[in-house]
């Protein structure tokens, strides 16, 4: 009886006696059946379960190319105070496209860091750096003050108060003519560094520019 | 009474009377009754489903059940309200990012006949929804349903649970005005906060780097045809549970055996 056993137990079809058995074959006609119909079932599922997939999480990394949007003349934005604009982030779906940038022009007085050296216009994005409210620039306290959940942010967009984890995001200005004009977002660190733009809520500082990667579909810097 | 003459039929047309064993003929109501149950029959036999329905419908339920074990069904029927006022509202609905899908929640509110009572059905119905599957969840854990051998169901649970604060999350945009985008906003802000992932997460569910003119649809995909399914299927298979374990007797009822079943110290 154990002999009879350890035959059916072997992993060679000559030992388990089956007619037309190779030497050395382990693979029995039922297994190669069995595979056979179960990669045939995969290879169908999959036919149509990848393409859908991929056409869901596609636009993760599909980039947009990069726009310059004329926001004014030379003359409107004085280097001591912010003027709000109305930008188009996204095209062709109306209001919910929109947003609002801050722009001022550069002020070797107050812009020291190093990092804004050569760049005309100073334009902050109203998107707070927490969860992503539209911050309002406050004149009388030169703040920039979310409604939310009460970010506050100095003249330079650098958090003062509330929750936000990093200064407020930029946008890149040239001047083209007598027109300024608005490029791509960028988001900056505490130090004002810049870096790839970062959704509302992920820090940049230390470990954060690793923890919240720059994904595929934001503009690079 | 007195009975009126019979009326001159020759024989052949007369109704034979009853055979023996067999009570007269049937009236129109035992005819309905009977073709109702020859279509039950007919489906059963084919299908067997009344052992189902059995098995499904009368089980035994312990001593000392209560209001509290109906909370689970009370979630199940907030789903199914939600589930058919949806499809109906769906038939007006337009996912359009540049101002139509506000124009067509105005629509439905102000102009569709009843429009406002049902889109109110299911705005209400999704809060009444959420409290519910809490409320069951808190009878779950505070009766000790989630033990042995329950946890699946639990776990299933819990699951539904998620799935019922995603159906919420996306269904919050739908109406496109203001509070709904930025709510929106802030919500996949927070998903963006997650570490690695999380970012991800966000452009997952935007269909890109910003909010723009596919997140809407997006969002109306997950809600309506995604989401429904997952819970569908999830509450079968709930169910199925509750019904193969049976219920738990509430906690301060003490098991009693009887006493010739009593095991004696020897």
């Amino acid at each position: 009886m154990a002999d009879r056993r350890d035959k059916h137990k072997s992993k060679y079809t000559l030992d388990r006696g089956m007619p037309g058995a190779f030497e050395g074959e382990t693979v029995t006609r039922r297994r190669f059946m069995t595979a056979t119909a179960h990669g045939a079932g995969a290879a169908a599922a999959g036919a149509f379960a990848l393409p859908a997939l991929g056409f869901a999480i596609g636009p993760i990394f599909k980039s947009t190319p990069h726009r310059w949007e004329v926001v004014g003349t030379v003359n409107q934005f004085p280097d001591n105070n912010y003027v709000p604009v109305t930008i188009t982030l996204v095209p062709d779906i109306g209001e919910a496209g929109k947003s609002t940038a801050y722009i001022r022009k550069f002020n070797p007085e107050i812009d020291t860091d190093p990092y804004d050296k050569g760049t005309p216009y100073i334009a902050i994005s109203s998107r707070c750096a927490h969860v992503g409210c539209p911050v309002r620039w406050v004149d009388a306290s030169e703040r920039f003050i979310c409604p939310c959940h009460g970010g506050v942010y100095d003249l330079l967009g650098r958090r003062v108060g509330g929750p936000p984890v990093r200064p407020l995001d930029r946008f890149y200005t040239r001047v083209r003519g007598e027109d300024v004009e608005l490029g791509p977002r960028f988001s900056v660190n505490s130090q004002l560094r810049r870096f790839s733009p970062r959704l509302p809520g992920e820090t940049v500082d230390g470990i954060g520019q690793y923890l919240y990667p720059s994904t595929p579909g934001a503009k690079k810097l | 009474m007195p009975k009126l003459p019979a009326p001159p039929i020759p024989a052949p047309l007369k109704t034979p009377p009853p055979r023996p064993g067999h009570g007269g003929p049937d009236g129109p109501l035992e005819e309905a009754k009977n073709a109702g149950i020859s279509v039950v029959g007919w489906v059963d036999e084919r299908t067997s489903l009344s052992g189902a329905a059995r098995w499904m419908m009368f089980r035994k339920v312990p001593k000392g059940t209560n209001w509290f074990y109906t909370l689970g069904s009370a979630t199940m029927f907030a789903f199914l309200n939600q589930a058919v006022t949806g499809v109906f509202l769906a038939m007006y609905y337009r996912p359009d990012p540049s101002g139509g899908a506000y124009e067509s929640i105005r629509h439905v509110t102000n102009e569709v006949f009843l429009g406002q009572f049902v889109r109110g059905m299911h705005k209400w119905g999704s809060t009444v929804m959420v409290v519910l599957v809490f409320l069951h969840m808190g009878r779950t854990f505070f009766f000790g349903a989630y033990k042995y051998p329950r946890e699946l169901n639990w776990v299933i649970g819990v699951v539904l649970l998620i799935l019922t604060m995603a159906m919420s999350f996306t269904g919050y945009l739908l109406p496109f005005d203001q509070r709904a985008y930025w709510a929106t906003q802030v919500g996949v802000n927070i998903n963006g906060t997650g570490p690695l992932l999380g970012p991800y997460l966000s452009d997952f569910l935007y269909g890109g780097a910003e909010f723009n003119a596919t997140t809407l649809s997006r969002f109306y995909a997950i809600h309506m045809l995604l989401l429904p399914g997952l819970i569908a299927a999830l509450i079968g298979a709930h169910l199925y549970l509750v019904a193969k374990l049976g219920t738990t007797a509430p906690p301060w009822r003490k098991a009693h055996k009887r006493p010739e079943l009593r095991e004696t110290e020897v």
